[in-house]
């Protein structure tokens, strides 16, 4: 598989604070990938340096070999990432319909037609005409998973979608990337809940501190010693070899 | 148990969409019977005194509207549309008196006022628009005071002696009558473009950056174009008014043109109202214009009108926050659905599939705070 999105020794600091050191990743075109590390290591950065919510000190993004570096939000999402947030951001005085017609490139019957498409594919469609402010925080994780789709992204960037919401819906999210994975879509997801990284993405890079310190298959990164360090400091990790069950 | 599920919904549905036509013929009735008021308003009320009052609750009410096209929708809360609203009086005047343009004539100048409110809004905007809120408020008030400064100052503005229209070849007794034509004109013309733009997209953009900007960035709104656009329409708009203003009132005066309590007066006419809506700034218009009006006729304390604004302010921001109209809105809502359960906003016409595991979950709110 070919590297759709990459990026290339990103750094990114914040007075003091390195966010991101020399951050290099790749994510295979097709494929579920997890970004996984300790609260701090820069998952949520690398994000938003990705999305153009935050500007790269140095180092380059690429998307499908096209530089995308520093450039704005709305011309990230016209060139086909599409990114939810740790906690949700809704236009809560819109409806839920509202809502995913500001993410559709056009307006329109087309528009209403597929927009409720994708909120009966993530299952809120019923709540289509209710202001997205009554809605549950489930409710929210899978309207922003809808507003992404609806303008058809190449790569979706899913920050913690299991966090904050009970199995079921864990069961449910899981499904329906899993079904957008089959047709195609591309994914990278951070979260902390390890069994659902483990169980979903085909490879798992880890940060800490800013910087990579393992990247592979997950069955590889669960027992990677450099993860070990990262979770639990050198000390402890010759006691524990599954690092994620803590996290 | 299914088939009786579906019917269930079908009759629902049914019932709802029922209820969607008849408010639509009652809202349709009623925008009927207010148009055949106002139009029939001078007949009826034909004192200069009461159609004076009607033709500034008019100028307001085109203002404030074009006011909320922007600062309403978009959360942008402008101080400085005097700017606007004092150009356009400014560009009639000076155009008039440069050009000898006289008799009704003049009114040919109006678009003029119009582009003129549009090329002043531009670099104004693209300047304000740069920062967020609080810091815009701030950057706009300072603009109102260069341009008044301007206006004070600049000799083809007359300095504080200001401008004088051209003669109106019109009887006194019909001078107002014309005037309450056109300032409805502006008024109807200016809420239908309101009411459009709230409907199309690019006021669903607006509304968009006015809940989460960042966010709407992130789903290809083009923030500062989208701004950008609303606010010079809504300077277009708030000079051409400013334009009629000057013809009905036949001077400007730098305080008068670039009056500071003209953008209070706009941002109390909206929260009274409800800021956001198409109903609430007109409403809040057709209160606070002739109140301010009467006040300051009635009591030649010019200080009491604005005392009052401040008060009525106050009282709006602890007791109705949202507005009169939304308010209400809810009221309503709220007594028609007395004693049914309790099903929110949620629309009960629904085909999709049940609801994910989550629906009984605690709110967001509590959730956030895990």
């Amino acid at each position: 598989m070919t590297a759709l999105l990459r990026t290339e020794g990103v750094r990114k600091a914040y007075g003091g604070v390195h966010a991101l050191d020399s951050c290099t990743v790749e994510i295979d075109e097709g494929s579920v990938a997890g970004l996984i590390g300790p609260n701090g290591s820069g998952k949520t950065t690398l994000f938003n340096v990705i999305t153009g919510y935050a500007k790269a000190d140095a180092g380059q993004v690429y998307l499908a070999d096209k530089r995308i570096t520093n450039i704005a939000p709305e011309k990230v999402f016209a060139h086909g990432i599409g990114r939810t947030f740790q906690l949700t951001r809704i236009f809560a005085s819109l409806t839920v319909l509202e809502n995913m017609l500001v993410a559709s490139k056009h307006g329109g019957a087309a528009a209403r037609s597929r927009a409720m498409e994708q909120l009966e594919f993530v299952g809120i469609a019923g709540h289509h005409a209710a202001l997205a402010g009554t809605l549950s925080y489930g409710q929210r994780k899978l309207l922003e998973l809808a507003y992404v789709l609806v303008s058809d992204p190449a790569v979706i960037l899913l920050d913690e979608p299991a966090g904050g919401v009970n199995l079921s819906l864990v069961n449910h999210i899981t499904d329906r990337i899993r079904e957008l994975n089959a047709a195609g879509k591309t994914f990278l997801i951070v979260e902390h809940n390890m069994e659902f990284v483990m169980g979903l993405c085909d490879r798992v890079t880890v940060l800490d501190s800013g910087a990579v310190v393992a990247a592979g298959p997950p069955a590889i990164i669960r027992t990677d010693r450099r993860v070990l360090n990262a979770y639990l400091g050198d000390d402890l990790a010759d006691d524990d070899p599954h690092p994620g069950e803590q996290a | 148990m299914k088939a009786d599920t579906v019917k269930a919904e079908e009759a629902t549905a049914r019932t709802r969409a029922a209820s969607v036509s008849r408010q639509r013929v009652v809202a349709g009735l009623a925008l009927i019977v207010l148009a055949v008021a106002a139009i029939e308003f001078p007949l009826v009320f034909s004192s200069p005194v009461v159609t004076n009052y009607a033709i500034y609750a008019l100028i307001f009410v085109a203002a404030v509207s074009a006011w909320n096209l922007f600062s309403g929708f978009s959360g942008y809360i402008s101080l400085g549309h005097a700017v606007f609203f004092g150009s356009g009086a400014y560009t009639v005047g000076i155009a008039a008196r440069d050009w000898h343009v006289n008799g009704v004539a003049v009114f040919a100048l109006l678009p003029l006022a119009a582009a003129v409110g549009a090329v002043i809004a531009v670099p104004f905007g693209l300047v304000a628009l740069r920062v967020r809120r609080h810091t815009f408020i701030v950057i706009t008030i300072a603009v109102f005071f260069i341009f008044q400064l301007m206006a004070y100052n600049f000799s083809f503005t007359g300095g504080s002696v200001g401008v004088s229209a051209p003669f109106l070849p019109w009887s006194p007794t019909s001078f107002n009558d014309h005037f309450y034509y056109i300032t409805l004109a502006c008024a109807a013309g200016t809420i239908v473009i309101a009411f459009l733009i709230r409907r199309a997209r690019f006021g669903l953009q607006l509304r968009a950056i006015r809940d989460d900007e960042d966010r709407a960035r992130g789903l290809g709104v083009h923030a500062m174009r989208v701004k950008l656009s609303a606010f010079v329409l809504s300077g277009t708009i708030t000079a051409l008014v400013g334009g009629v203003w000057f013809l009905y009132l036949t001077q400007v005066q730098p305080p008068s043109g670039f009056d500071p309590l003209f953008d209070l007066s706009l941002v109390l006419m909206a929260f009274l109202g409800g800021l956001g809506t198409i109903a609430g700034p007109v409403l809040g218009a057709l209160i606070i214009e002739p109140g301010q009006l009467y006040l300051t006729i009635k009591y030649t304390n010019g200080y009491l009108s604005e005392i009052l604004l401040g008060v009525l302010f106050l009282v709006i921001v602890l007791f109705v926050p949202r507005g009169l109209v939304p308010t209400a809105g809810e009221w309503i809502r709220r007594l028609r659905t007395r004693g049914r359960p309790a099903s929110g906003t949620v629309s009960p016409a629904t085909s999709a599939p049940p609801a994910p595991p989550e629906a009984s979950e605690a709110p967001a709110r509590e959730a956030r705070t895990t």
